[in-house]
């Protein structure tokens, strides 16, 4: 039955949203015996080209602590003009402007197909979208002058009443004024000291009243934008002035002596940044780009320090707590992200490097706020520039594909709360009746904050059924949940979406089938995955990987068909058959003759296996009698370039073969069915072998079945 | 007991070694015991008592009889006779005294004396003495009788001519028995050494004026005997103990006739007579060199120009006992870098290539012409030390049949007194040649100096004065970097690299903890970026229009420059041009603390201290990193110049001050004092060093200088203006054979970026007679060292303490060459050794200093600055600050190109007819008496007469006659050897301006108290009669 995937696949298309399970446990213990938790992956701002935004604003249950959307689940009375939230019950009545309503005069909000609706608020200013560049100067020539070409060419695509500011640092941290006609200025800052966000602004004068702005204009009252313009200023009145000033930028003139890595104070040129913007627009959509080529080396934020022999700390060092600044570093970029996090700006970082940059540091800064992490070799590839590209790529109807300073709140009917939220967002700590007392993600708030998001941000958002086991969910009922995003569209427009959704109850003892039937198991294993991640902020490696095997056998256990202490029994539905194995990669698949095609999401590897490899070698593809090896070779660059031309960060495109260095891209990946432990075991024919100590899938299952039918668990 | 020790009894001991004025008090600042009080035994009763030695104070105020007065008499010898009688001329003849002491006496005695001194005054015309009179003779009897309060009161009436003085004496006269001693009943002549063991009276000097002998009226003269008496005695302020003299038995009285006493201006001109336009080569020990004044060719042969070093006496005392006798400071004054007149030897410059100089192993003195080569040439004891060292291979030369040798007159280090050597690595810092030296200009760009037009003038003037950076003679270029900074309470930097289409400017918000945020293009040679320079100075005013940003930071500039040459590797300058007091939130913030009731106490010193120790610690790091400072200073206010100008005292700058600057009245002595700094000759992060033969020791320095230990001399920069004046003393005997001698090395970089040593050396002569070592004195370098010793000592001791210890100093020196060398005379005489005849005079005006005057109505930032100014000034500097020139314009013989000979500073020089000029170095007065020749104004002026004359203007009209254009010559002739632009000031007889004018006539009262010359001569004589008692 393709009903249940066809199901998935328009709720997710309609709405941006997949659940775990489709059909819910109708009890707390029922829910909890189904191991994978009742969750579900939402995209706020999934893609509608069918879904026109109405033009007014949406109607609020009139109950002060539900505050539930009007929707096409409510009970409506045409006649007494009155609604009942589906959440609270309560009973509304309609807003004057709603006085011609009836059955055949339905709001689009009260439409079944709009389950997903987008309102748009015409009240309050509108600000400008707000990009600040904050760009690393010790770069290589030729990677700085890519960088600064880059940014040049990203102020066309910029809209042009945006307002765009510039910071550089290296050894220092400049933060340039993009106003002045004759002569270029700005505002250095020693990359060595820690500065408080008052200090900041103070030193940047935007604190202080702008006395001379309205002597220079007087009776005009003062507006707050003033006093930044001198750093944020819109692209259409700087373009030349700031292409120029690009085209000036120069690598940091400090020398680096020998066995020194350059002084690179990523950590006060973030910190002024995000105290630049705090104290200009707070609250108003802002994208802080930065883009740095290596580790921050001193001041606060610092990764490594900047003794070349001192190498940078390997997950060795971090594991025996012998990585020395990591700590530091982290609360420091912790501490920004989360100001920036309040002041509703995000953070980009673009890190191209052969080394590493410390992105584990500064993770938190892109992880809060929405913002992009992007990780390459360098600022001079494709790789780099068509991410960065891309980043201001428009929509159908012309506008970014990004949106800021988004709230999410969380609405569910009465058996169920809200345990949590794992995606680009902050708590916003909201507390209602529909936040569950425990926590999965970033719980303990109905209501989240996403600095910055774009159409296929998704978040894990987890439940917990909380109907008492004895007290069972009337049969055929539904619950019910309501999504509201906030946000400022890249139009500068703000807008709400709300999407709800209902599912079905199912008693898990009398109706499993169905909810195992209505298992999403693509969205529980990133749903289970996301919660793996989450855990191994706080907890060790190993602790997490055996909760996680743990989840796996239970799963198992719950849904396999087996007989008792028979792993060949084992079998799993086929709702479930991909779960445990998502890998279908296998070194076995390497062979001389065959051309190899990986997509891993960051990497696109094209393998040409050793016979291909020398046909290719040979010249037979262009030989008018081998046509079809030619179309042989060219079938896959044809699809690695459609994966190419859609996928956001652009993945690394890898082209090798048959013992070409690269092809460690594709080794790495592939399930080690054979590798030197078996290799003898397996014979010489068939594929090549890996050289890890990890186990292959077959072993793994092996293992996973016997431990699932074990009756010792 | 230090007191004692030179107060008390002959002989005078020096107490303390190492401290020039007066050892007891000096030699223990800080000290307690004796900061504490008052430093002369002779003083212990306070003011009064100070001035009378304690045997006399039992005499009351109006002890009995006439002989008091007629003592008083003797004292009244100063005052020229004719100023009592109206229209008598001057006249002073002992005898004429005589009839006169006994209504001395009685107007003493008699209250009717205040009456008749205010009809004196009244009565007489003009007359200086007259005021005294009538000031003095209610003082003296005891408290200011009411008639003096007016008089006092009545002192800015300027026509008026009891105005003038009468303050001093109405200070408190304490009623005491003065000197004793007294009552020598010959004339109190003043005796004149005329270099010659045997003093030749004073009388003869006086007996010229060929005066009637005139008596005063005898209703006067008692009044005004006995009012000289106090205002001779009563030295403002500090020695108000004058009327106590008048207690002595009665005396034979002579006025004195001012013409009488000794003259700088004679003085000058019988040394210009006798030695000027001639060659004086340096080529024997100990001889003394002719007066600053005078004009001559020296000829260096053997021993150092005056030019470079100065002594205040040619011919130190063998023995540490003898200098404590005659309390005559032994001590030079030292401008290494002194310029030299094109029509004498510039320096040879001597390269002995990687061997570097050659020096002593022991006390490393340098190679020079106090070497004695021995044993064939292979070995020579040095001059210093008496080491023998090796003659290193390569030095190695034969002797001739004097034991000289052969290459003796073919290297200068053998043959001259002042020569340089090239340095070798060693003496660079970290054993790297030095780079060449930068110039940073910072703008203070607050509102204020944006809005009076300030920032645009200097931006413009940049323009032209970047062209003039001083190189080296053989280079076509200065090698010289520059580099820009303008700020207010924030920094602005710079980019001016030649590359730039535009400069960058770059604003560092981190005051405290300012940093240098760029390291390429600050720093750039102004040729190559000649046109982004431009296009910076263009924008700069505009770039601050409109700003009004009135809060500027100080500290954190300095710091920035001395970043910036940190970073660049190299020594450099600092030109910072500020106005305002540093208020804003920043390290070396200060706050007005301008508090003129801390006058006269014992926190005035506080006044002179910087209000934070940030500024000297500044000034350490600017000194270890070769960082100079020199600022121009725009006060409209109170800006404490005491703090804001350490650092560039410290590191060897120039401070420069504007007050109230008006870009019309202001610009060009600013501009002139700019250019002149920018070009003038300096050498950069030097270090000096004094070494002596055995027997004697540099003990003190004073000057632009840092000291970390007790004999490197640290400079930042050191230019052809600045001195260091050097104090030694004993250690040992001197040997008259071998004399005492000095070596002064300077290592320094030049301009250029080379490593140089600069040797001066000197020798002296010992002597174990007395009369030896007065007669070498030169009481030029006297007074520069009192003014510096005293300008320092203002930071610990009250004002008080100092004037005394001066006055003392003073009347020791002078009393020792009396008892010990002057031939047997009458105790009464004032004798003063040829070599210090103006000594009294030149004492008188550095007391009268307003550094030393503590008034109210005196700036403190004046004050502050004028004793920075004195503490880097060579001899000739402050010769003319001390005592200014006074030239008479109106008997200009147009023909001439010398300049006319000067008149003495006293009002009574001045004539109704007359044009005068004056100068001192910092300010140029043009007076003009009412009654001016027209012709002379049209010709000077180009108007028809004298109510025409628009006293606005400070430069003179180009007029095409010759009038004008000698007058300018001569301004330009005064102006030209002088560190500091003069700012021409026009002065109308009787007008108001006329006040500030009237400060500078030394001679005279001060304005603001300070005794005339007079007075003060009577007042020492009657300290050296004590003594001698």
């Amino acid at each position: 039955m393709a009903t249940y995937l066809e199901f998935i696949q328009q709720n997710e298309e309609r709405d941006g949203v997949r659940f775990s399970w489709n059909v819910w446990p109708s009890s707390r213990l029922e829910a909890t015996r189904m191991v994978v938790p009742l969750a579900c992956l939402l995209t706020p701002l999934k893609e509608r080209p069918d879904l026109p935004p109405v033009q007014y604003e949406p109607v609020l249950c009139s109950r002060t602590t539900c505050k539930a959307i009007l929707n096409p689940l409510c009970q409506v009375d045409y006649r007494a003009k009155l609604w009942a939230c589906n959440f609270c019950f309560q009973r509304n009545q309609f807003p004057p402007a709603y006085t011609g309503i009836s059955e055949v005069n339905q709001p689009a909000e009260l439409m079944p197909q709009f389950s997903t609706i987008e309102y748009v608020i015409q009240r309050g200013a509108q600000s400008p979208l707000i990009f600040l560049y904050v760009v690393d100067t010790c770069l290589e020539e030729d990677d700085l002058q890519a960088l600064k070409e880059s940014l040049q060419m990203s102020l066309s695509l910029l809209p042009p009443d945006a307002l765009v500011g510039l910071i550089t640092f290296g050894r220092m941290v400049q933060v340039h004024e993009l106003s002045c006609e004759g002569i270029s200025k700005s505002y250095v800052f020693r990359g060595t000291k820690d500065l408080t966000a008052k200090q900041i602004q103070d030193m940047l004068g935007l604190t202080k009243p702008a006395m001379p702005m309205q002597q220079a204009r007087p009776g005009q009252p003062h507006e707050q934008p003033f006093v930044s313009s001198r750093f944020l200023q819109p692209v259409h009145k700087i373009d030349m002035n700031l292409t120029d000033l690009l085209g000036e930028l120069q690598r940091d003139p400090w020398p680096v002596t020998q066995g020194k890595r350059p002084l690179r104070s990523t950590g006060v040129a973030l910190s002024i940044a995000v105290g630049l913007l705090e104290g200009t627009f707070p609250n108003t959509g802002a994208r802080i780009m930065l883009f740095t080529g290596g580790p921050p080396t001193q001041g606060p934020g610092m990764v490594v320090g900047d003794e070349l022999k001192v190498p940078i700390r390997s997950w060795h060092d971090i594991e025996k707590d012998n990585a020395r600044f990591m700590k530091k570093a982290t609360k420091h970029y912790e501490m920004l992200a989360n100001r920036t996090a309040t002041n509703g700006h995000c953070i980009d970082i673009y890190a191209c490097a052969l080394d590493q940059t410390g992105l584990l540091e500064m993770k938190c800064c892109a992880n809060l706020t929405g913002g992009h992490m992007v990780m390459g070799d360098s600022f001079n590839t494709s790789l780099f520039k068509q991410t960065f590209q891309r980043i201001f790529s428009k929509d159908f109807n012309g506008d970014f594909r990004m949106a800021f300073g988004a709230t999410l709140e969380v609405k569910t009917s009465r058996e169920l709360k809200v345990a949590g939220a794992i995606g680009p967002c902050v708590s916003l700590n909201v507390k209602g009746p529909c936040v569950s007392e425990n926590e999965l993600g970033v719980g303990g708030t109905s209501q989240w904050k996403i600095c910055g998001l774009d159409p296929t941000s998704t978040l894990g958002i987890y439940f917990e059924v909380v109907n008492q086991h004895n007290a069972p969910v009337p049969q055929g009922g539904r619950g019910a949940i309501q999504f509201v995003t906030q946000y400022q569209h890249s139009s500068t427009q703000r807008r709400i979406r709300v999407t709800t959704i209902a599912r079905n109850w199912a008693d898990a003892q009398s109706q499993l089938r169905h909810i195992e039937a209505a298992f999403d198991q693509e969205a529980a294993a990133v749903l289970m995955a996301r919660l793996g991640v989450f855990r191994a902020e706080s907890e060790e490696g190993p602790d997490v990987l055996r909760w996680l095997d743990r989840q796996l056998i239970r799963l198992c256990q719950k849904f396999g068909q087996y007989n008792k202490e028979d792993p060949t029994s084992f079998r799993l539905s086929d709702s479930f058959s991909l779960y445990p194995q998502p890998v279908l990669l296998d070194s076995s698949s390497i062979l001389a003759e065959r051309i190899l095609l990986m997509d891993t999401f960051f990497q696109i590897v094209i393998y040409l296996g050793e016979t291909i490899a020398q046909w290719r070698k040979a010249g037979y593809q262009d030989m008018p009698e081998y046509e079809n090896f030619k179309h042989l070779l060219q079938a896959p660059l044809d699809d690695a370039q459609e994966i190419l031309q859609a996928r956001f960060p652009m993945p690394r495109y890898i082209n090798t073969e048959h013992g070409g260095s690269q092809a460690r891209f594709l080794l790495s990946k592939v399930n080690p069915s054979q590798t030197h432990n078996n290799l003898y075991a397996w014979g010489q024919e068939t594929g090549a072998p890996i050289l890890t100590d990890d186990v292959s899938l077959q072993v793994f299952m092996d293992h996973l079945k016997k431990l699932a039918v074990s009756s010792a668990c | 007991m230090s007191q004692q020790g030179y107060v008390a009894t002959p002989p005078y001991s020096q107490s303390q070694p190492g401290i020039g004025l007066s050892p007891p008090h000096y030699g223990h600042y800080g000290d307690p015991s004796h900061a504490g009080s008052p430093p002369g035994m002779m003083k212990p009763a306070g003011p009064l008592g100070a001035a009378a030695p304690g045997g006399m104070l039992p005499h009351g105020p109006s002890p009995p009889g006439p002989q008091q007065f007629g003592q008083n008499g003797a004292h009244a010898q100063g005052h020229p006779p004719q100023r009592f009688p109206g229209p008598p001329p001057v006249n002073s003849a002992a005898p004429s005294y005589a009839p006169y002491s006994p209504s001395t006496q009685s107007s003493y005695l008699s209250p009717a004396s205040t009456a008749s001194v205010t009809q004196l005054a009244s009565q007489l015309n003009a007359m200086h003495i007259n005021s005294y009179g009538s000031g003095m003779a209610p003082p003296g009897q005891g408290p200011p009788g009411p008639p003096s309060a007016p008089l006092f009161q009545g002192l800015p009436r300027p026509p008026q001519p009891s105005i003038m003085q009468p303050g001093s004496q109405v200070l408190p006269p304490p009623p005491t028995a003065l000197n004793g001693p007294g009552a020598s009943p010959l004339p109190p002549s003043t005796h004149r050494q005329d270099g010659l063991p045997g003093p030749a009276p004073l009388n003869a000097q006086y007996q010229p004026p060929p005066v009637p002998g005139q008596t005063l009226g005898t209703g006067y003269s008692p009044q005004q005997a006995a009012s000289y008496g106090g205002g001779q005695l009563s030295y403002p302020g500090g020695f108000p103990g004058g009327p106590a003299q008048l207690a002595g038995p009665p005396q034979l009285q002579k006025k004195l006739d001012p013409d009488s006493i000794p003259s700088p201006i004679q003085v000058i001109e019988n040394d210009r007579a006798t030695r000027g336009g001639q060659v004086y080569a340096t080529n024997s020990r100990g001889q003394v060199p002719p007066l600053v004044t005078t004009d001559c060719v020296i000829q260096d042969q053997g021993n150092a120009s005056p030019r470079y070093i100065r002594c205040t006496t040619y011919c130190f005392p063998c023995t540490s006992d003898m200098a404590k006798q005659a309390q005559i400071p032994l001590a030079a004054v030292i401008k290494p870098f002194a310029t030299i007149p094109s029509n004498e030897t510039p320096l040879y410059l001597v390269n002995h290539g990687e061997n570097g100089p050659v020096r002593c192993n022991r006390c490393k003195a340098y190679m020079c012409p106090f070497m004695q080569f021995i044993e064939g040439g292979r070995r020579y004891q040095c001059g210093f030390c008496n080491c023998v060292n090796d003659v290193p291979p390569f030095y190695f030369q034969h002797l001739d049949h004097i034991g000289r040798r052969l290459d003796h007159y073919e290297k200068p280090e053998l043959s001259l007194g002042s020569y340089e050597y090239v340095a070798t690595l060693d003496y660079c810092r970290k054993n790297k040649p030095p780079n060449p030296p930068a110039f940073i200009f910072m703008i203070d760009v607050s509102y204020s100096n944006i809005k009076n037009g300030l920032v645009k003038l200097i931006c413009e003037e940049l323009k032209t004065v970047l062209e003039k950076l001083p190189k080296e003679e053989q280079e076509e270029t200065s090698a010289i970097r520059v580099g820009f900074i303008t700020y207010n309470k924030v920094l602005h930097f710079f980019n001016v690299k030649s590359n730039l289409a535009q400069p960058q400017m770059m604003v560092v918000t981190d005051v405290g903890e300012v940093f240098v945020p760029l390291l390429d293009g600050f720093l750039v040679n102004y040729q190559e970026s000649q046109s982004v320079i431009h296009n910076l100075l263009d924008q700069i005013p505009e770039m601050f229009a409109d700003s009004n940003e009135n809060e500027t930071v100080f500290a954190p500039v300095i710091q920035a420059g001395m970043e910036a040459l940190k970073a660049a590797d190299c020594p450099g300058k600092l030109f910072i041009f500020h106005s305002s007091l540093p208020t804003a939130e920043a390290p070396g913030k200060l706050k007005n603390r301008d508090d003129k009731k801390l006058i006269n106490t014992d926190k005035e010193k506080t006044l002179f201290q910087p209000q934070t120790n940030v500024y000297d610690s500044l000034a350490k790091d600017c000194v270890a990193h070769g960082c100079c400072v020199t600022l121009f200073l725009f006060p409209s206010q109170y800006v404490d110049v005491a703090s804001l100008g350490l650092v560039p005292q410290l590191t060897g700058g120039t401070l420069y001050k504007y007050n109230n600057f008006q870009m019309h009245m202001d610009s060009q002595q600013f501009l002139n004092d700019l250019r002149n700094d920018i070009e003038k000759k300096i050498g950069f992060d030097a270090i000096m060093r004094i070494r002596t033969s055995t027997g004697f020791r540099a003990t003190d320095f004073f000057g632009g200088i840092f000291m970390n230990n007790t004999t490197d001399v640290e400079m930042a920069a050191i230019d052809c203006d600045k001195a260091v004046t050097v104090e030694f003393k004993h250690d040992d005997k001197l040997a008259e054979d071998s004399g005492a001698l000095i070596q002064c090395a300077v290592l320094y970089t030049t301009t250029g970026g080379q490593r140089r040593l600069r040797i001066h050396n000197l020798s002296l002569n010992c002597s174990s007679q007395l009369a030896d070592l007065y007669k070498s004195c030169e009481t030029d370098a006297l007074i520069n060292f009192f003014a510096k010793s005293a300008f320092k000592a203002v930071l610990h001791q009250p004002l008080k303490v100092i004037r005394e210890i001066l006055v003392n100093q003073t009347a020791h020196m002078l009393a020792c060459y009396r008892k010990n060398c002057a031939s047997p005379s009458a105790a009464s005489q004032l004798i003063l050794p040829d070599s210090m005849k103006v000594l009294p005079v030149y004492m008188n005006c550095l007391l009268k200093n307003c550094v030393l005057l503590s008034r109210p109505e005196i700036s403190t930032d004046e004050r502050a600055y004028q004793r920075q100014l004195v503490m880097t000034m060579g001899v000739a500097d402050s010769q003319l600050f001390f005592y200014p020139q006074l030239l008479p314009i109106h008997t200009l013989d147009v023909k001439s190109t010398t300049l006319p000979t000067a008149i003495r500073c006293s009002e009574s020089r001045l004539s109704e007819e007359g044009i005068f000029l004056l100068a001192n170095g910092l300010n140029m007065f043009l007076w003009l008496g009412v009654s001016s020749p027209p012709e002379l104004i049209q010709g000077i002026f180009n108007v028809p007469s004298f109510a025409h004359i628009n006293t606005d203007m400070t430069t003179l009209p180009e007029v095409g006659n010759p009038y004008s254009q000698t007058l300018r010559m001569i301004i330009s002739i005064i102006q030209q050897k002088r560190p500091y632009s003069m700012k021409l000031t026009i002065v109308k007889q009787r007008e108001q301006p006329e006040m500030v004018f009237r400060q500078f006539l030394v001679e005279d009262k001060g304005l603001y108290g300070g005794s005339s010359y007079v007075d003060f001569l009577c007042c020492v004589h009657k300290e050296i009669c004590q003594l001698l008692n």
